[in-house]
């Protein structure tokens, strides 16, 4: 049997070799990236890159074996193979193990793939790089250049297991990226725009050097704020970082593992009824769309939060198994088995630019950086913490920049106190969109 | 196991460098790794599954004036080695030179750790008890631990340097790692508790740590939030467990001492060195050669051995950390932070294990000097903007300081400050030095292995990122 794709077939034959009573999955990709740094309108550096992998799982009396290597060399595989076997006897018995299998469900075709990119000239790459940092350079005299970058990356993977899953899929991409520094006296602050594309052809070189400068400028002479507590209007980027941490508590698995404030509150009221959340990585418009999950099945379209009551949790094979339910296609590869998240969020959009929402704000501060996500919000808690900076907001107008303080709340109130979402989206390159969103009652600690 | 000279000859790795510099670069450089890893989770009471891994390749740099061109292969043959080195020359600069040759000596096979019990020798079943004996450990605690997860990773990573310098260098990097984390349920919620051990050494380590000991601890710290009110919003003074807060040290000024962050004008500590910019009571080191932790390596991944270098001394600024390129730009020696996360990456100035040596104080006096404040006995994760200095760090295991005495716990937050600030406002150092939690630092996309460590200590003042008013 050939695909006429050779990664395919090569998924296909490690899944060929299966014992009987073995359940194996193959994971292969191949890719390679190109990253230009020029500084001071030289090249830094160029990167020039291959790689490739394959992860193999394997199960046998409801225990899970995994192996992988950065290479697909054929003796290394072979060696891959024996320790994901190797590995099955140390694992416990799971009765819900198991591969992922075929569910009829149609795949949403996703244009991923970009000729004009494939073959885009090296010399070009290096040319739009060069002029970002122009640009930036060009929109401020307060400005000097950190770095100004152009990467671009493809990757083709194939799946293919002993359940009767095959799939096999190619992607592209590429975007710009430019670190600013803005100095007055002995004070610099810092800044960044970029700018995603299929094709370099759909940058905006313009927006990214602007919004570049404008970040670090805006922050010369920031204050740290009197601590308060007050209202909040999140930039599109913040609101879009602020979703990503609500992602894991969406999870089945989490749920079921008592990792997750969202369990056993189904059906219930758990943030403002202004609040509809969906996962659609079918979307086009969606940086992370897709047309596959991690296990292989077709992605879909998963509505979570419905005006401001909790509509259901998202699935891997697995979890879908353990609560006797339906895989909803939101598997995700991080380590050896398929883990759950969500792969596309979206804020559904309400009416309204971000002046017009600040207008309706007496006192508050517009936020336009977050800094330590990772570091003081706990997911599973829901206690939110994080440093930020940003613009005062007095009798709906931005004012003051203010810098070195920090926002308090928990998440789960925080989707309470939603009280207006922007419609200003913007389709950011992570796996949420963003819009302006005003929370209310935050605590925000200063001096 | 084959030793990478073994499997890459000399005259091979000659021909590469040769290849690298064949379009005119001045420098090139191969680094070439083998990394095996293993790892075993345990989670909601089961042994998920033993994972094993590995990663093999390498990677060429060639530097032309100031550009540098870099590619990576996984193929180890003559043949690809050489591919690459094309594609990197290329890369440094379009266009031919002439024909150049580069000859090397003996290889510099330098150790600082030494490693007992090589990991990928023991029986993975000892490495799946030790995860089944943290999960009874952390349950056995109180009924209100309701999950625990386990993780196991060991992992040997031997690497091979040359340049067209001279340079020839290899070490092998083994490292076994320990973590879990807990969830308890209460009437108020969930809180979570985690704990993690690490060092640059084999198997021994459970010889040397407890692991029933760090679950319980982790469970201990989940249990005990369960309790906690929340933090105080606002400026007070703050005391750091020794051990804890080496993370403070790593954001509000390690990382504005790498060189090439200033060297590009991105830190707040550039052109202030024999400058006063911390506490007089601050001495600050990053010292890539302590045996055994966490960011102990023998060479660093440009092949230079790795140092013990004074950053700040009394307060002084003396010097910040070097690698190959910003070394040479700048005509200084190299310090040995030169690193990279693998083959596949570019290396820069990375900190190895950095620390803040011991003052005179009991640390139970400076607790009893605080009157009203906040204990913090675990950190977690901080980030820097070395350009203006503000940083930010979690605190996951902290309490509320009352006339001189540790009370309440608190739930988590952030602490924000700035670099040079919060430095100066170290007001009490104590004596009870001790090396924190094995860390992962990221920077520019690359994670490596870092190790901290400081005395008990308290900032006059930090602002912190709670609701309470």
């Amino acid at each position: 049997m050939s695909s006429g794709n050779a990664l395919q077939d090569l998924a296909d034959r490690i899944v060929a070799q299966a014992k009987p009573g073995e359940q194996v999955e193959a994971y292969v990709s191949r890719g390679g990236e190109t990253s230009i740094r020029i500084y001071e309108g030289e090249v830094e550096h160029f990167v020039s890159a291959q790689s490739e992998s394959v992860g193999i799982r394997v199960i046998k009396d409801g225990r899970t074996g995994y192996a992988y290597a950065g290479t697909l060399d054929e003796s290394v595989l072979s060696e891959v193979f024996a320790e994901a076997r190797d590995n099955v006897q140390f694992g416990s018995v799971d009765e819900w193990a198991g591969l992922a299998e075929p569910d009829g469900v149609a795949k949403v075709p996703q244009e991923l793939w970009n000729e004009e990119l494939a073959h885009f000239p090296t010399a070009e790459k290096i040319a739009i790089a060069k002029e970002l940092e122009k640009l930036t350079l060009a929109t401020d005299p307060r400005i000097r250049i950190d770095d100004a970058n152009y990467d671009d990356a493809y990757g083709e993977t194939a799946f293919a297991t002993t359940s009767g899953i095959r799939a096999h899929g190619r992607e592209n991409g590429c975007y710009v990226s430019v670190g600013t520094l803005a100095d007055d006296g002995d004070e610099t602050q810092t800044g960044f725009g970029f700018s995603v594309g299929r094709t370099p052809t759909e940058f905006n070189l313009g927006r990214a050097a602007r919004e570049a400068a404008d970040r670090a400028t805006r922050l010369l002479g920031a204050t740290k704020p009197q601590s308060k507590r007050t209202t909040i209007v999140l930039d599109p980027y913040v609101t879009a970082q602020f979703l990503r941490v609500l992602s894991g508590s969406f999870s089945g698995e989490n749920v079921q593992k008592g990792r997750s404030f969202f369990a056993e509150r189904l059906g219930e009221s758990v943030a403002n009824p202004l609040v509809t959340l969906i996962d659609d990585p079918t979307n086009p418009l969606a940086y992370s769309a897709t047309d596959i999950d991690g296990e292989g099945l077709a992605a879909r379209r998963n509505v979570l939060i419905e005006n401001g009551v909790l509509k259901q949790f998202l699935h891997s094979s697995y979890s879908a198994r353990r609560g006797q339910t339906r895989s909803t296609g939101s598997a995700v590869r991080t380590g050896g088995t398929p883990g759950v998240s969500c792969l596309a969020m979206q804020l559904v959009p309400g009416t309204g630019t971000q002046e017009e929402l600040i207008a309706q704000v007496s006192d508050g501060v517009l936020i336009q950086m977050v800094q330590g996500l990772h570091s003081g919000v706990n997911p599973i808690s829901g206690d939110f913490s994080t440093g930020a900076s940003g613009l005062l907001i007095t009798n709906g107008q931005v004012g003051a920049p203010i810098r070195e303080f920090t926002i308090a709340s928990t998440l789960q109130r925080m989707l309470q106190d939603v009280v207006a979402i922007g419609g200003d989206v913007d389709w950011l390159p992570m796996s949420a969109n963003g819009m302006s969103l005003v929370i209310n009652d935050v605590t925000m600690s200063g001096a | 196991m084959s030793t990478l000279s073994e499997l890459v000859g000399k005259e091979t790795i000659e021909k590469v460098l040769a290849k690298g510099r064949s379009t005119g670069a001045g420098f090139s450089e191969i680094f070439i790794e083998d990394k095996r890893s293993t790892s075993a989770g345990l989670d909601d009471g089961r042994i998920e599954q033993v994972t094993t891994g590995r990663d093999r390749g390498a990677g060429i740099r060639v530097v032309h004036g100031e550009t540098t061109g870099f590619a990576h292969t996984a193929d180890l043959s003559e043949a690809g080695l050489l591919q690459a080195a094309e594609a990197a020359a290329v890369a440094a600069k379009q266009g031919s030179g002439g024909v150049v040759t580069v000859a090397l000596g003996g290889i510099d096979t330098h150790q600082v750790n030494d490693v007992q019990i090589l990991p990928n020798e023991v029986p993975k079943t000892r490495k799946v008890e030790l995860l089944e004996r943290a999960n009874e450990a952390a349950r056995s605690i109180d009924k209100a631990v309701v999950q625990v997860s386990a993780g196991y990773g060991d992992s040997v990573r031997r690497i091979l340097v040359a340049n067209s310098e001279g340079v020839f260098a290899a070490d092998d990097q083994v490292r076994t790692l320990f973590r879990v984390s807990v969830v308890a349920s209460g009437d108020g919620g969930m809180q979570t508790g985690y704990d993690s051990m690490g060092r640059t050494i084999g198997f021994e380590l459970f010889d040397l740590y407890d692991v029933e000991e760090l679950a319980a601890g982790a469970a201990r710290q989940a249990v005990t939030k369960l309790k906690a009110r929340p933090a105080p919003s606002g400026a007070l003074p703050v005391v750091i467990k020794r051990g804890s807060g080496g993370v403070l040290f790593h954001e509000a000024c390690g990382h504005g001492l790498e060189a090439d962050l200033v060297g590009k004008g991105a830190s707040v500590y550039r052109g202030k060195v024999g400058e006063m910019v911390a506490s007089s009571l601050v001495t600050l080191i990053d010292d890539g050669t302590m045996s055994g932790e966490w960011g102990a390596i023998g060479i660093d991944d440009e092949g230079h051995h790795s140092q013990k270098n004074t950053l700040i001394e009394n307060g002084v600024l003396t010097d910040y950390m070097w690698d190959y390129l910003r070394a040479r730009k700048e005509n200084h020696r190299q310090s040995g932070n030169g690193r990279r996360q693998s083959y596949m990456h570019l290396p820069m100035v990375r900190m190895t294990n950095t620390f803040v040596i011991n003052g005179t104080s009991e640390p139970d006096d400076i607790v009893k000097a605080t009157k009203n404040g906040v204990y913090v006995a675990k950190l977690g994760g901080g980030s820097v903007n070395t350009a203006s200095g503000d940083f930010v760090f979690g605190m996951t295991e902290a309490y509320l300081i009352e006339n001189g005495e540790i009370t309440e716990p608190l739930r988590e937050g952030n602490l924000i400050g700035n670099g040079p600030q919060v430095l100066r406002d170290i007001d009490l150092l104590g004596n009870d030095f001790a090396m924190g939690n094995p860390g992962t630092c990221g920077k520019d996309g690359q994670g490596v292995p870092v190790g901290d460590g400081q005395p008990t200590l308290r900032v006059k003042s930090l602002t912190i990122g709670g609701t309470a008013a």
